[in-house]
């Protein structure tokens, strides 16, 4: 069963990678806020499964809900923030936005 | 009872895959919202489902019990704040401009 879980743990950080890179080289900003929100569901999976694997899940189990709390409020501060910056994409206005880069 | 959480498990591990290949795939930000806000969420609801069931397996006491109430209410809170994320993301980015992709390229 720890081999399962192993295995588990380990495609699921296979995935963070490719995930990081639509966070790193997503063409917009909205991109990278979901590439983010992403990476942070699936560390807390994550946690848990390393709980598992130490046979420590009382104490991991407190940390993933934690974590899991800090990612949905960063990825709301960011959210709520560049609703208010208007710079989402570069050089557009309200309304007026570029054919190409959207 | 244990077979149960191994398929729950895999079956997750399956919709995080496809999540993530939604994410690479697709043309633009709102379709990308699409894979990864539902596929997401559904992965890890059946992840978690499957190590409450597989902590309860060996030997039931107080403490596993807690345990698994625990990831449980990580997955309740997981169905609640990643579709609230997602509509924050898109009323971010429709207020912000961003078009939607088409395929010709013309209005949405």
């Amino acid at each position: 069963m720890e081999m399962l879980f192993l295995t588990i743990a380990l495609v699921l950080g296979f995935l963070t990678l490719l995930t990081l890179y639509r966070a790193i080289a997503g063409p917009t900003i909205v991109d990278r806020i979901i590439g983010t929100g992403v990476i942070g569901t699936k560390t807390t999976v994550i946690l848990l499964l390393i709980g598992f694997l130490y046979r420590r899940v009382d104490m991991f189990v407190d940390i993933a809900i934690a974590y899991g709390l800090l990612s949905f409020i960063a990825t709301l501060a960011a959210s709520k923030f560049f609703l208010h910056r208007k710079t989402i994409v570069p050089g557009a206005r309200r309304g007026n936005v570029p054919e190409e880069g959207a | 009872m244990s077979t149960v959480a191994i398929f729950l498990m895999i079956a997750g591990v399956f919709f995080f895959t496809t999540a993530t290949i939604g994410l690479l795939r697709f043309p633009d930000c709102y379709t990308r919202m699409h894979a990864a806000g539902k596929g997401d969420t559904l992965g890890a609801l059946l992840l978690l489902l499957g190590l409450a069931l597989y902590n309860l397996n060996d030997g039931f006491s107080l403490a596993a019990l807690l345990v698994s109430l625990k990831i449980l209410s990580i997955a309740v809170f997981i169905f609640v704040a990643n579709p609230t994320a997602s509509h924050a993301i898109a009323k971010a980015a429709i207020d912000a401009g961003v078009r939607p992709w088409t395929r010709k390229g013309g209005k949405p």
